[in-house]
């Protein structure tokens, strides 16, 4: 009998290149725990699926994307600088919500990288038309 | 009393509470996340500037600069101290309370 398993990956979702709408929330500032971090790698790792990338920064994650950070000063690594990167491997959808940056006193000019500022309400929209959210 | 916080205004209320907990005169030193209280325009300076007009409030330099945080953007009266500056700071008060 020559049954074939169902393995995952065999399923035709899988096989046939289907992209689905990742977003990875990032509401963590950067240098006080790992999480900034780690969401950056799972970032590097999903373009290399040619999956919808969609990255929103709410909340303290808004701290992650300040530019002239240097964190040498304290021993960790200045992984801001990645972000800049991004679009080299297509990832340019980046989202930051209007009311966490003025909560800041931030402007989009404190920002390293270019992004869309939206509303709560239109992060609230974005994030409810994801296939799969990640966040930290 | 020398009250260090080290968490964001803005995740956790550690920095509220201590603020809530301190007596005239006491020193407050934010470090690490809680460098972002010390600076202007936030949500939560108005607390901040409050507290600068009855303790004495300082910020650890080298965690603003690698927030990537302007000391020219540090809320007035707030001293920005070094690593020295903040043992400096333990050795003058008789003790350390720790808002984690």
């Amino acid at each position: 009998m020559s049954e074939v398993m169902d393995l995952p990956g065999d399923d035709d979702d899988y096989t046939s290149g289907v992209v689905k709408k990742f977003m990875f929330v990032n509401r963590k500032a950067p240098h006080g725990s790992i999480y900034a971090l780690e969401v950056l790698e799972m970032v590097l790792i999903s373009a290399a699926f040619d999956q919808d990338v969609h990255l929103a920064f709410v909340d303290d994650g808004i701290y992650q994307i300040v530019k002239n950070q240097d964190p040498a000063r304290v021993g960790m690594k200045n992984f801001s600088k990645t972000f800049r990167a991004l679009d080299g491997y297509d990832i340019e959808k980046l989202y930051v919500e209007r009311e966490g940056l003025e909560e800041r006193g931030l402007t989009e000019d404190d920002l390293i990288v270019d992004v869309e500022v939206i509303s709560q309400a239109e992060m609230a929209e974005l994030m409810n038309g994801m296939d799969v959210v990640l966040s930290a | 009393m020398l009250h260090t916080v080290n968490k964001s205004p803005f995740e956790r209320n550690a920095v509220a509470s201590c603020l809530a907990h301190a007596v005239d005169g006491a020193a407050i030193l934010f470090i690490e996340d809680a460098v972002y209280a010390a600076t202007k325009g936030t949500s939560v300076a108005a607390k901040v500037e409050e507290a600068v007009g009855k303790c004495k409030v300082f910020v650890l330099g080298p965690d603003l600069a690698a927030r990537g945080m302007s000391e020219d953007n540090v809320i007035a009266g707030i001293t920005v101290v070094d690593y020295e500056g903040f043992v400096d700071l333990a050795v003058e008060h008789s003790a350390v309370q720790a808002w984690l």
